[in-house]
């Protein structure tokens, strides 16, 4: 707290102006009110509505049953489904199966990332009132069924917002989630690049060799072998023919008076082949500042999410992931997990974070082996104004980087005019100038799945 | 999927017999198969109905969102389908006292679908069996028409909630007086009460001139009559054909029998297959209609029959106390919560103990003294009498509305639980929002099965109207355009959606502080909103 406060008296002193100032101020606020990161900021929905109409007697009376809908998923194949939703779009009606719901939040911490296809069918039903500007759910929830002691009015019970964690951190169980979105990321990669006509990557940067072999039919060898190569043998076959001046260049090619020497049928055999395969490291950096609460980090979580899958697709797995979150320092996280959940009250200090990339780049040389990709997600937030640090940070990473996209989705707070990072970005003219390697992309909060994808379009193309 | 042992069945015919004793009615054969978790993963999404049409949908994980009850009238994952004979499901590994006791749950629900009128409709069949004609229907179609079934299919779907089910139990209610409507009832009836010759004489003459020709020749008398007012008004013939045609209007509120009786589209030859996959689609859905429709009536009603019963079953004594575990958790109150299985159990306990005193006639509700009615006890010995009345005609809002009183509400300490953020300690606070019967009741009925009313009308250009009967709750928006689109398709021409969307009027903006610690009060303004879909494209214009 002090350091930030600090902070903001050096940049007070260089001067800002009144719109930043409220911006700091505000986050400054934030800060005071939470001052330790915490585990998931998203509000979940209210707990424990249970629908009248969800019990059910096998649930009840027979309890060993679980559930199957789980279960359910692809009793035809995901390829099948994917087939008949293109099919739907030259028909001419709307695509309906998606990629489900990403990150499922448990209610006992225990965040899962599932993948799979889903779809609505959709219905004329009533819907409640929405609360139109508020979703932090303040709004007084319809009433429930309730039954035991208690006046009116009466607290009957408390549960808290942010589920606390037992251990460190939630890295426990947030293993288990990582694992389970590794299984699943791969194919959800394919979906995106096969449904959503995501570009195949031109080139996949360097190639280095894994001391992996593949077998294959490649080689020729004649006399023996496992696969007669028909072509090579006629052709063969041609040449010794020649050879014998048997065939005129005038005259039609009798085949049955060929002659066939054995030695000119010619087969293919398994030979060992060493496999390259290029390899990527990912960098995901995120901006957890109090301003970044709620939907903007939804927005910007669920579109690495996607990116992630995507370039595991592209690489056959080959990715590597960093995970980086900033505010007005910058550190690295274990996991998707806590990249995901984290939130903490800061100012924003987008340099921070590039000059972090820029270190564990060189301290680990890993230009030298890997294709680097960097997607940084923010509000758009940044008390470097003008981008006096963060700038000169971005250039160095443009030197290795093979793509550095940068996702603004807008927290709503500043009211309609372009955020900071969105103005000394484009300001600096480096879109222009080294438009192969940097890409930006602009949400609005209101952003749906289908925004996202587009993003990611547009980040990666 | 294997029939359950003979041993088990032995059990169960026993219970059959007790249940009967006790005056519950039920046909005698029933099927009981013993289902691991693999057959759920095929049954599931079939309803239960082992023989239910294919459908894509049902092999993709459908969105579990808020309002998904709204969207399907049955629920996935059942015990017993109320089939002919009823199927009901076991696990292979229940003891026999379990299963005495689902068994017993079961024949509750059995009895059920077998007696209450709202399922007056499904009696006459097996569903089981039309199930699969239907499932063979369809895969014939799917082998003439690819996938065009399939859209088909979802297409119906989509307004598979808009059927006209009580308009269904309207039309067996009266099938019993069914006359047909004949000439002379639309000359007396309608034709000459119309018109400028309308007069009370006029009318008197007429019926004492067909009164005097049938007394002068029962035989021929009424075609005399019959001749003499058809050369005399020689419009009439035809007016009453069209009135005829007129009668058979249907669909005023079942959009998809509208469209399958008067959609041009359907109607041209290469089209009409798709009424068959439209009344498969249909009838699945009206079968479908009462279950969701009596959820607390009928769980409530298994439950109140699985307790009695099996405590007074002799076979099972010494257990007991595994029955209490597994009935306490079927049939308790939760703290915050409405579970339908202890909700209706206590209403029809406690029903059957207000009509065993006589507390539900009128001597009693005349009774203004409270303590005179906490002593009211007329011991009439018909409590099981009236529960057995409430079952056979009762519907889950009827009860609901008809017998939640304060002394229920009171006697079983309920309440309507309120949950609100509490903002300085990060925490969601429940608290007991009222204790009032009325609130409780409308908390209940608010959460009951309700789908929108939806008019059906032809507009100009053969323009289809949809016009939903505003119930101070909008449509949910984001899946308008998808169902417009498919009624577009099998309606072959524009469709137009009138409806109302609520607009958030601001709240007057103080001083920013202030408003932090009020909350701002949200007003809304209704508007009248159409969505127009025509070549499947949406547009949305304000109508006033």
């Amino acid at each position: 707290m002090k350091k930030l406060q600090e902070l903001y008296r050096t940049l007070e002193a260089r001067g800002l102006s009144s719109a930043q100032r409220q911006v700091i101020e505000r986050e400054l606020q934030m800060a005071q009110q939470m001052k330790n990161p915490v585990l998931g900021h998203i509000h979940a929905p209210p707990p424990g509505s249970r629908s009248l109409y969800s019990y059910s007697d096998p649930e009840t009376l027979q309890q060993q049953l679980a559930s199957p809908v789980a279960g359910m998923v692809a009793a035809q194949s995901l390829d099948h489904l994917l087939q008949r939703d293109l099919q739907r779009e030259k028909d001419g009606f709307p695509r309906k199966i998606r990629v489900g719901k990403l990150v499922k939040p448990g209610r006992d911490g225990s965040d899962k990332v599932v993948v799979i296809p889903t779809t609505v069918e959709e219905k004329f039903i009533h819907d409640q009132i929405r609360e139109e500007s508020d979703d932090e759910g303040e709004g007084e929830e319809p009433g429930e069924g309730g039954s035991g002691e208690g006046e009116e009015g009466e607290i009957i019970g408390e549960q808290p917002v942010h589920q606390e964690e037992g251990g460190e951190g939630g890295a426990g169980q947030g293993k288990g989630g990582t694992h389970e979105l590794e299984s699943t990321v791969y194919d959800l990669g394919r979906i995106l690049t096969e449904q959503f006509a995501l570009p195949n990557l031109k080139d996949k940067g360097k190639k280095r060799s894994l001391t992996r072999y593949a077998y294959d039919l490649t080689d020729r060898n004649r006399g023996f072998g496992q696969i007669l190569d028909k072509k090579a043998t006629l052709r063969q076959v041609l040449q010794t023919n020649i050879a014998l001046g048997r065939l005129h260049p005038t005259k039609p090619v009798d085949s049955g008076q060929l002659i066939v020497s054995p030695r000119d049928r010619i087969y293919r055999i398994l030979s060992k082949e060493k496999d390259y395969e290029s390899q990527a490291v990912v960098f995901f950096v995120r901006d957890y500042s109090g301003s970044m609460g709620g939907k903007p980090t939804e927005l910007v979580v669920n579109q690495h999410v996607l990116i992630y899958a995507w370039l595991s697709y592209q690489y056959q797995n080959q990715v590597e992931t960093r995970f980086i979150l900033h505010d007005t320092e910058a550190r690295e996280v274990d996991n998707f997990q806590a990249y995901y959940s984290m939130q903490v009250a800061g100012g924003t200090q987008v340099a921070t974070a590039y000059r972090l990339v820029n270190e564990i780049v060189a301290e680990e040389e890993l230009t030298r082996d890997y294709s680097i990709y960097v997607f940084h997600g923010t509000d758009g937030d940044d008390w470097d104004t003008y981008g006096e640090e963060a700038l000169p940070e971005l250039e160095k990473m443009l030197v290795y980087a093979s793509r550095v996209g940068i996702t603004i989705a807008e927290n709503g707070f500043g009211g309609p005019s372009r955020s900071e990072v969105e103005k000394y970005i484009t300001k600096s003219g480096l879109l222009e100038s080294k438009k192969e390697l940097l890409r930006m992309d602009v949400m609005t909060k209101e952003s749906t799945e289908s925004r996202i994808i587009e993003g990611i379009k547009h980040l990666i193309s | 999927m294997e029939l359950i042992s003979q041993h088990a069945k032995r059990i169960m015919e026993g219970c059959k017999d007790r249940a009967r004793e006790a005056g519950l009615r039920f046909q005698d054969e029933s099927l009981e198969y013993v289902v691991t978790n693999r057959d759920l993963l095929e049954l599931s999404p079939k309803i239960m109905i082992p023989t239910l049409y294919d459908y894509w949908v049902q092999d993709v994980e459908v969105l579990r969102e808020q309002g998904r009850y709204e969207l399907y009238p049955n629920n996935p994952y059942e015990t017993v389908i109320n089939t002919r004979p009823p199927i009901s499901y076991y696990n292979d590994n229940n003891p026999d006292w379990l299963n005495v006791m689902i068994f017993y749950h079961v024949i509750g629900h059995i009895d059920f679908f077998q007696n209450n009128l709202f399922f007056r409709h499904t009696w006459d069949y097996d569903f089981n069996g039309r199930a699969l004609a239907d499932k063979r229907l369809v895969a014939k179609l799917r082998s003439e028409h690819g996938r065009w079934v399939d859209y088909v299919i979802e297409f119906s779907r989509t307004i598979d909630n808009l059927v006209g089910y009580f308009d269904l139990l309207t039309d067996i209610g009266q099938q019993k007086n069914d006359q047909t409507f004949t000439l002379l009832d639309y000359y007396f009836d309608i034709f000459i009460q119309q018109g400028p010759r309308a007069s009370v004489s006029s009318y008197a003459k007429e019926i004492e001139r067909y009164n005097r020709m049938l007394r002068e020749d029962p035989q021929t008398g009424e075609s005399r009559f019959l001749g003499s007012i058809t050369e005399k008004y020689t419009e009439l013939e035809t007016l009453y054909h069209k009135k005829l045609k007129e009668k058979k209007a249907v669909g005023h509120t079942d959009l998809l029998q509208f469209l399958m009786e008067y959609s041009p589209f359907l109607h041209q030859g290469k089209n009409q297959w798709m009424l068959l996959v439209m009344e498969v689609i249909r009838s699945t859905s009206l079968y479908f209609q009462p279950q969701i429709r009596t959820k607390i009536l009928n769980e409530g009603w298994a439950s109140y029959w699985h307790e009695q019963l099996f405590l007074g079953d002799d076979r099972i004594n010494g257990h007991e106390v595994d029955f209490s575990i597994v009935n306490a958790k079927v049939t308790s109150m939760p703290r915050v919560g409405l579970n339908p299985y202890a909700l209706g159990m206590r209403l029809f306990s406690y029903l059957e103990d207000q009509a065993e005193k006589g507390r539900t006639g009128l001597e009693y509700f005349q009774l203004a003294d409270r303590r005179k009615r906490d002593t009211f006890d007329q011991a009439t010995g018909r409590g099981r009498e009236f529960i057995f009345h409430v079952r056979e005609n009762y519907c889950d809002s009827m009860f609901i509305n008809s017998f939640l009183d304060q002394d229920f509400v009171d006697q079983h300490k309920l309440f309507v639980a309120g949950k609100r953020l509490n903002k300085e300690k990060m925490t969601w606070q429940y608290y007991v929002r009222s204790r009032k019967a009325a609130d409780y009741k409308q908390m209940v009925a608010d959460s009951l099965y309700h789908p929108p009313r939806i008019e059906v009308t032809v507009g100009e250009g053969n323009a289809l109207i949809l016009n939903h009967v505003f119930e101070g709750k909008p449509l949910v928006r984001e899946f308008i355009q998808a169902v417009l689109i498919g009624v577009e398709f099998l309606w072959g021409d524009e469709v137009h959606l009138y409806t109302s969307d609520p607009i958030a009027a601001k709240a007057d903006k103080e001083d920013e502080s202030q408003q932090k610690k009020e909350k701002p009060k949200r007003t809304i303004t209704w508007k009248r909103f159409r969505y127009t879909m025509k070549d499947r494209s949406l547009t949305k214009t304000l109508v006033d």
